[in-house]
């Protein structure tokens, strides 16, 4: 019976199925049971959070990489997928706390002061959610204090930080600079993106790590994760 | 069943009054100057309905001028039927072509004697020598039955490919005037399930080529039904002028009442006027003569009002395929053929450039996108047509099949619908309620369901353009599909009762 829950928590990932009213790509699929209410359903039957992400949300995105690999899947597809995956996370975090399980990282993301784009770092929040990161996400024009204020209060391993425009990328540096006044800079890794950004600026202002889209800034995230310990970066 | 082409809203570049002014014209040009007849017979069934023959001298040749009186060009417009249809032997690939409803279908053209080749070479820069790069490179064939054969199983997979119109002429060794035309055919039809258009080298050769048809339809009352192949025939030399042969091969097709396109290939500022009202005028008035011509030899006779106009270059007076005034001059024609209710047989898709590349595609795309918005029943010279049509590239006809399929999608109807109002209003909602507003989700089942586009196929991962290369890996992959050939015992009973079918035939 765990096994029938754990698989159907796994196909519905594959269907990028968040909730019992979304579509798959099978025909008939809306009513039944999404990913959120399979996993209450996989709690109340009592089996362990661990498995859940292991077997079920795992095993399911591996699948769901296969496909895009192979392009059989396009990056709305992914990101229905990861969606899927970062709500149940939501719903499973208190159960975690419970069993001692560990989160992968905590990641607070913004879009600079000055810039409205968020469309790349809702991508990103997407898919870090599906990696099983928990996300905190300030939304667009976000002024460097707002920001400092918040990885104070937070206490993430990481920041993302997002820019579209030319003339609003050099708000990161500020963001870095307050990080340093405040303190802060050497207690959080700093992550930037978005389209105006390169790697050769992200070491000018001195940031960790950059990711050129959605997926490279999940790779980045977990060099990074191993690099906290070992004081690895850019 | 028929393919279903692409229905459009018709762009109506000429109002209906400029329409009726054109109409005017036309039947004023067949009066005064009239037509210069080269073709006895032709003269004498005009003569016989009551133009006005005039017996003139014109060089060695005998010559007659026409002035055809408009009863006899607006009784031949009623009598011409308005659907026509084009068979295949499948039938499920047999053309509707109603001059009512303006639903486009696309096919090849031209007899180019040139062949197109494209291959990847590396080439190592001179400035950088360890800097490499896989770039086109490009060799130039003749066409031979190999190659048409091979045109035609590239028409056979390309979903955007509705009709075969040989784009090779075939110039084996082996091939003769009088071997030509059954060897063609037999090569077209061998290869492809759709429809097959073709020209007659030799009239002598019509009743072998319609006996092979008979026998490939399954017999003469098949062939009737399903008509698997058609002639086009330019039966008009502008200006005004029947010339003797192919106006000869024009009424023996017409009295055996197979379908049949009436083409007429003026060019502007040299044998038509430039502007497009002179253009549409005259090349409007030589078409309906040869309607005329086929309605009075066999009433009834399918015909597609043929307007292939073009545009002179002012450096050499060659055609010019890449102008505006070309789309111009074919949208006008599609308006008149409308205005008759005859369906039309457009043209769109020629570069003047020899070689795929950026300048083919800028041309072709012009006239694929503005005479398909036009509505025509059928566009020829649609697929890898370069170096105005002198050249046929089977790669540039991969790219010509997506991109044609893209102009389709960009064409088609809107499906605005209460229903379809109700469920973006519920996304609007359902989106505005979560912390991403994304609305990815709800790509997934339309993009699955074919109603969005889906990548440019020839695109590279790094936005590289390796465009060529890509469409010709992908020719490749099309051309190790299986063939869908002729059964066997068919083939047997063609090669027993048709004369001057090359054995070598059978292996395609």
């Amino acid at each position: 019976m765990a096994e029938d829950v754990i698989s159907l928590i796994r196909e519905n990932v594959i269907q990028g199925r968040v909730t019992q009213d979304d579509e798959g790509f099978d025909e008939g699929m809306v009513g039944q049971p999404g990913v959120s209410e399979l996993t209450e359903k996989a709690l109340a039957r009592g089996i362990s959070p661990e498995d859940i992400i292991k077997r079920g949300f795992s095993e399911g995105m591996v699948v769901v990489g296969q496909k895009f690999e192979a392009e059989e899947y396009y990056l709305p597809d992914m990101l229905a997928s990861a969606e899927a995956v970062g709500a149940a996370m939501e719903i499973l975090e208190p159960h975690l706390v419970k069993s001692g399980i560990e989160p992968k990282g905590k990641i607070i993301v913004a879009t600079v002061k000055g810039d409205l784009h968020d469309i790349g770092k809702n991508i990103v929040s997407i898919l870090l959610r599906g990696a099983g990161y928990t996300v905190k996400d300030l939304g667009n024009n976000i002024a460097p204090q707002v920001i400092v204020d918040a990885v104070a209060k937070e206490s993430p391993q990481f920041l993302g930080l997002s820019a579209l425009l030319t003339s609003t990328r050099v708000r990161m540096g500020d963001v870095i600079q307050a990080l340093i006044e405040s303190g802060l800079r050497d207690k959080v890794k700093v992550i930037i993106g978005g389209a105006p950004i390169s790697e050769e600026f992200a070491r000018s202002i001195g940031a960790d790590g950059y990711g050129a889209d959605g997926f490279e800034a999940v790779r980045v995230m977990e060099a990074l994760s191993t690099g906290v310990e070992s004081g690895e970066g850019l | 069943m028929s393919r279903p082409g692409i229905l459009v809203k018709p762009y109506q570049r000429l109002k209906l009054e400029q329409v009726e002014q054109i109409h005017r014209a036309s039947l004023s040009i067949l009066i005064n100057p009239g037509v210069l007849c080269f073709n006895r017979n032709a003269a004498d069934i005009f003569g016989d309905h009551g133009a006005e023959v005039l017996p003139i001298h014109q060089g060695s040749a005998d010559c007659w001028l026409l002035k055809i009186p408009e009863n006899i060009i607006t009784d031949a417009v009623q009598a011409a039927p308005k659907v026509v249809r084009l068979g295949a032997r499948d039938e499920n690939n047999c053309l509707i072509l109603n001059g009512q409803e303006p639903r486009v279908h696309f096919a090849s053209g031209s007899e180019a004697n040139n062949w197109l080749d494209v291959g990847g070479e590396t080439f190592i820069s001179k400035r950088k020598p360890d800097y490499e790069v896989e770039l086109p490179v490009f060799r130039v064939q003749k066409g031979t039955v190999d190659r048409l054969a091979k045109a035609a199983r590239l028409c056979e997979h390309l979903d955007s490919w509705d009709s075969f119109l040989r784009p090779v002429n075939i110039q084996d060794d082996d091939i003769t005037d009088d071997n030509k035309d059954v060897n063609k055919l037999f090569a077209s039809l061998n290869n492809t399930t759709k429809h097959v258009m073709s020209g007659l080298t030799e009239l002598s050769q019509l009743d072998n080529v319609v006996k092979m048809s008979h026998i490939i339809a399954g017999g003469e009352d098949r062939f009737r039904e399903n008509p698997i192949i058609s002639f086009i025939t330019c039966l008009v030399k502008s200006p005004l002028q029947l010339v003797d042969d192919t106006t000869q091969t024009s009424i023996e097709i017409a009295r055996r009442g197979i379908p049949l396109v009436i083409s007429s290939s003026p060019q502007g500022g040299s044998t038509a006027p430039i502007r497009e009202e002179g253009m549409v005028a005259q090349i409007n008035a030589e078409i309906l003569v040869g309607i005329a011509l086929t309605q009075l030899v066999n009433k009834g006779t399918p015909v597609l009002y043929g307007s292939v106009p073009v545009r002179a270059r002012m450096d050499d007076l060659y055609d010019s395929y890449g102008v505006p005034e070309f789309s111009q001059y074919n949208i006008d024609c599609v308006q008149m053929a409308r205005y008759y209710s005859l369906p039309c047989y457009s043209t769109g898709g020629v570069s003047d450039v020899k070689v795929p590349g950026i300048q083919a595609s800028v041309e072709r795309l012009f006239s694929h996108i503005l005479v398909t918005l036009a509505g025509p029943q059928y566009i020829h010279y649609a697929f890898g047509l370069l170096e105005r049509t002198n050249t046929f590239c089977p790669v540039q006809a991969v790219l010509d099949n997506a991109h044609i399929s893209m102009v389709k999608r960009f064409v088609k109807q809107p499906m605005v619908t209460a229903d379809r109002i109700s469920e973006s209003l519920e996304q609007v909602r359902k989106v505005m309620g979560t912390s991403h507003k994304l609305y990815v989700r709800f790509v997934r089942s339309v993009l699955r369901s074919g109603e969005i586009t889906p990548p440019y196929p020839f695109e590279s991962k790094g936005m590289v353009d390796e465009t060529l290369l890509r469409a010709q890996k992908q020719m490749d992959e099309v051309l190790s599909l299986p063939p869908r050939h002729i059964d066997k015992m068919t083939i047997d009973e063609v090669f027993q009762q048709v004369p001057g079918l090359l054995t070598r035939l059978r292996d395609y």
